[in-house]
């Protein structure tokens, strides 16, 4: 069997018999890893905290039949702010949620995985209330789903664009409207965002806007993985 | 598709359910049960059906119990003052083996987990609130474990019981006895020191 050293952030963890987990990972260039992390429950396991979700890990793998083993762990980024604020966890955890679906075992996406480091680092320095909308709208566009936002997806105009279908893939025009409504302002930011200016969208302080932007990228992103995300939701209102 | 008789089958299945028990270990167990001698198997069937039908969730706290209350919750000389809050009722064993806890407890059987779909409506959260006027409870010690799901679960509960003028405080998460430092991973080294205290001496 042999060995072999990635780097990737912890998705999640499941509980294995008595003191082990199964840690679920996205890495750099081996996409989607499920390994074992033996003796990770005990608290004087080597690991620590380092095998918990969101931290990004160097790690070295031991080949395995079903599930590889982890041999080696090491901090490479540990997030601390997104583990300790429970706003910041949750939006974190719903990027880690949509990588989970969006990631394949054996198919390795160098660049999704960069996108996702990128967006935890932003979420842990400065929180901005796009981050996690942004990440939705770029990884779909990276999978190859983007939606479009510039023109109605059903004739072709460019304006203006009043609705959001994530059936079509895309924004419509009156005549052809379907799906969520959507207003001139955040008609903008998505064009800012899918356009080539997430820079801008990010630097948009929390308001009405940023929300429903934000409701239009977890419909998109649902629509699909053609599932609901649970992440969203559990910490809603609290 | 099964090769097995269906009574070995339905053993299988439901060894199946158990945590942390794989398709796998559920055979192997099941042909265990089988190959045993018989009053071994069914002792295990009694300690079950026993286990079952006499222990129960404490009405207060939610430890396991064979009466309505608890042991502890039945102790007068404990503190109800302080609420240790842990996750399991296995994890009250663990306190109590410390020797340095007196007051009550409170199991929420289970921890927040946003990606599980877990929230706080699906644990004995409700329950606690009801108990912080009844008992006087003035100190609330968040007991859950080092862990993404614990953090989260600790955070919402500090986050709901300071503002009723409860002191939460939340166990330090150090360095573990018998460790060697230079093992220590860098989040649990950077609490322990945030968490470091004064050397007695004398
Ligand atoms: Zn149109
Ligand atoms: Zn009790």
């Amino acid at each position: 069997m042999s060995q072999y050293r990635d780097t990737g952030v912890v998705l999640r963890t499941w509980k294995l018999g008595e003191a082990d987990r199964i840690v679920v990972l996205f890495t750099e260039h081996h996409g989607k890893v499920r390994a074992v992390a033996k003796g990770v429950r005990r608290t004087r396991s080597k690991f620590g905290a380092r095998l918990e979700p969101p931290t990004q890990v160097a790690l070295q793998l031991h080949e395995g039949r079903n599930l590889d083993i982890i041999t080696q762990a090491e901090t490479v980024e540990n997030y601390r702010s997104v583990r300790e604020d429970l706003d910041r966890l949750a939006r974190g955890v719903s990027m880690l949620e949509v990588v989970d679906q969006l990631a394949q075992e054996g198919e390795p996406d160098p660049q999704l995985f960069r996108m996702l480091t990128g967006a935890l680092r932003v979420l842990a320095d400065d929180d901005p209330p796009l981050v996690v909308a942004g990440f939705f709208f770029k990884a779909l566009t990276q999978t190859g789903f983007g939606p479009m936002v510039d023109e109605c997806v059903v004739c072709g105009s460019d304006g203006p664009l009043v609705a959001f279908d994530p059936d079509r893939g895309g924004m419509l025009c009156g005549p052809h409207r379907l799906g969520l409504p959507v207003s001139a302002d955040a008609a903008a930011v998505l064009a800012q965002i899918l356009g080539g200016n997430l820079g801008a969208a990010l630097a948009l302080p929390a308001s009405p806007v940023t929300s429903e932007v934000d409701r239009i990228a977890i419909a998109a992103m649902e629509h699909h993985l053609e599932r609901r995300l649970r992440s969203p939701s559990v910490l809603e209102g609290n | 598709m099964s090769s097995y008789a269906a009574p070995v089958q339905d053993l299988i299945d439901e060894l199946g359910r158990m945590p942390g028990v794989g398709p796998k270990s559920a055979q192997r167990i099941a042909f265990h049960l089988l190959k045993i001698p018989t009053e071994d198997a069914l002792r295990l069937a009694t300690a079950i059906t026993e286990a079952r039908q006499r222990v129960a969730f404490c009405t207060r706290c939610f430890n396991v119990t064979e009466g309505e209350l608890c042991g502890v919750c039945r102790d007068e000389r404990r503190d109800t003052t302080v609420l240790c809050v842990v996750e399991e009722a296995r994890d009250i064993v663990a306190v109590e083996k410390t020797g340095q806890f007196r007051g009550r407890y409170h199991v929420l059987q289970g921890a927040i987990s946003p990606i599980e779909g877990i929230g706080p409506e699906q644990l004995r959260v409700a329950e606690l609130l009801t108990r912080l006027e009844p008992e006087a409870v003035t100190e609330v010690i968040l007991c859950t474990n080092p862990n993404i799901e614990g953090e989260a679960t600790a955070m919402y509960l500090g986050r709901l019981l300071q503002p009723l003028g409860i002191r939460v405080t939340r166990i330090a998460s150090g360095l573990p006895v018998g460790g060697d430092l230079e093992y220590a991973d860098e989040l649990t080294l950077g609490r322990a020191l945030q968490g470091r205290r004064d050397l007695e001496t004398g």
